[in-house]
């Protein structure tokens, strides 16, 4: 045994996921589509809002869905219904998806289709307002979603979500005149936590705001696509 | 129970380190991490996942060394600093601001590795005699 030494590593304590994660992204942007992160509490509305945004957006971009979910397929079968592939991630324990599992997913959807097809990739997130905002997975943009049931100070409690996220959407709009809520105090704490995100109240239901939140994925992806591409072919990836 | 996947980012980090190291082994004594308040991190939580994650391997012992850095953000009206309260929707007390930019409490970092080295293993006998 000799004597005691110290190394400076200066490391991000999830490195390992971050390189897996950058790797994701440079597969992305090799096959210039735009990936979207959709994260939320259990029941906030990911799912409803991505059956109406992939039936909206279905005539103009080529599209594919990675869906995690800790146990069932269900969500999957929702959106598959639609007419856009889906490929679901069940992520057993884990409470929110890391870049390995999307990682794992994109071998699946290769197998069903050529990436380089697509324009936009979206990724459901497990519902959960804690972990995800963490672990990237290679997306280009976050979105947050916060139903207005859940009441306004969802943003104080859980702040790191929403001050991750690009664009913050407050859904089920149609909800308000049944709720002792004030929507302007559940945007006013969205913006003390995130003063530059995007903001779009949305209802899948009545569909009030979603040519907005549809304009906002449209720019986006513009974007993305027009930022010159890192690589001029995709890399092979990564063994799991 | 995010910490668990945390720990295993961080031994997989450890991992690549050691083998900077070969062929000696690294005796890691201690890791000092810096956690930052504003993250989703419970550092009591990472201590108790690292030691059950470790048990039996090369890093059994070492111990997680965590500094806890809090959240801190600059007032863009005044340029000020402030420590950002969750019960006044973290703006600035100066000017009313809301918290634009954070200047830390973010910090999920490894900073550095308390170590000793052991010799390499000696040539085995059997090799030395295939020598001869």
């Amino acid at each position: 045994m000799h004597m005691p030494l110290e190394d400076t590593l200066g490391l991000n304590l999830l490195a390992a996921n971050q390189h897996q994660a950058e790797h994701n992204r440079d597969h992305f942007d090799a096959w210039r589509l735009l990936c979207l992160n959709v994260m939320s509490s259990p029941g906030a509305g990911k799912t409803s809002l991505l059956e109406r945004s992939l039936a909206a957006l279905a005539t103009e971009l080529q599209m594919a869905v990675l869906e995690g979910d800790m146990t069932t397929q269900l969500d999957a079968e929702r959106l598959e219904a639609v007419g856009v592939p889906v490929v679901p991630i069940t992520t057993g324990r884990a409470c929110h998806l890391d870049a390995a599992m999307v990682g794992g997913g994109l071998k699946l959807l290769r197998q069903r289709l050529d990436p380089a097809s697509l324009d936009l990739l979206w990724v459901e997130n497990v519902g959960n307002l804690v972990c995800p905002a963490e672990f990237e997975v290679g997306e280009h943009r976050k979105v947050a979603l916060l139903s207005v049931t859940e009441g306004d100070d969802k943003p104080l409690k859980y702040p790191v979500m929403f001050r991750e996220a690009h664009c913050v959407l407050i859904t089920k709009t149609d909800l308000l005149p049944y709720l002792p809520v004030d929507i302007e105090r559940i945007e006013a704490h969205i913006r003390a936590v995130n003063p530059r995100c995007a903001v779009i109240r949305v209802s899948a239901s009545s569909g009030e705001g979603l040519e907005t939140w549809h304009r906002w994925v449209r720019e986006q992806r513009v974007a993305v696509v027009t930022t010159p591409a890192t690589r001029e072919t995709a890399p092979a990836l990564m063994a799991a | 129970m995010h910490e668990v996947d945390m720990t295993k980012c961080l031994v997989l980090s450890m991992q690549e380190w050691r083998q900077q190291h070969a062929p000696h082994t690294p005796q890691v004594d201690r890791l000092h991490l810096q956690v930052g308040t504003f993250t989703c991190v419970e550092p009591d939580q990472l201590v108790t996942t690292w030691q059950a994650a470790v048990r039996g391997s090369w890093l059994e012992g070492a111990e997680l060394a965590i500094e806890t850095v809090p959240l801190v953000g600059r007032c863009l009206a005044c340029n000020s600093t402030y420590r950002p309260d969750p019960q006044q929707a973290y703006r600035s007390p100066c000017c009313d601001h809301p918290m634009e930019e954070i200047v830390s409490g973010r910090e999920l970092r490894i900073r550095s590795v308390d170590y000793r080295l052991l010799d390499p293993p000696s040539p085995t006998p059997f090799a030395t005699a295939a020598a001869v």
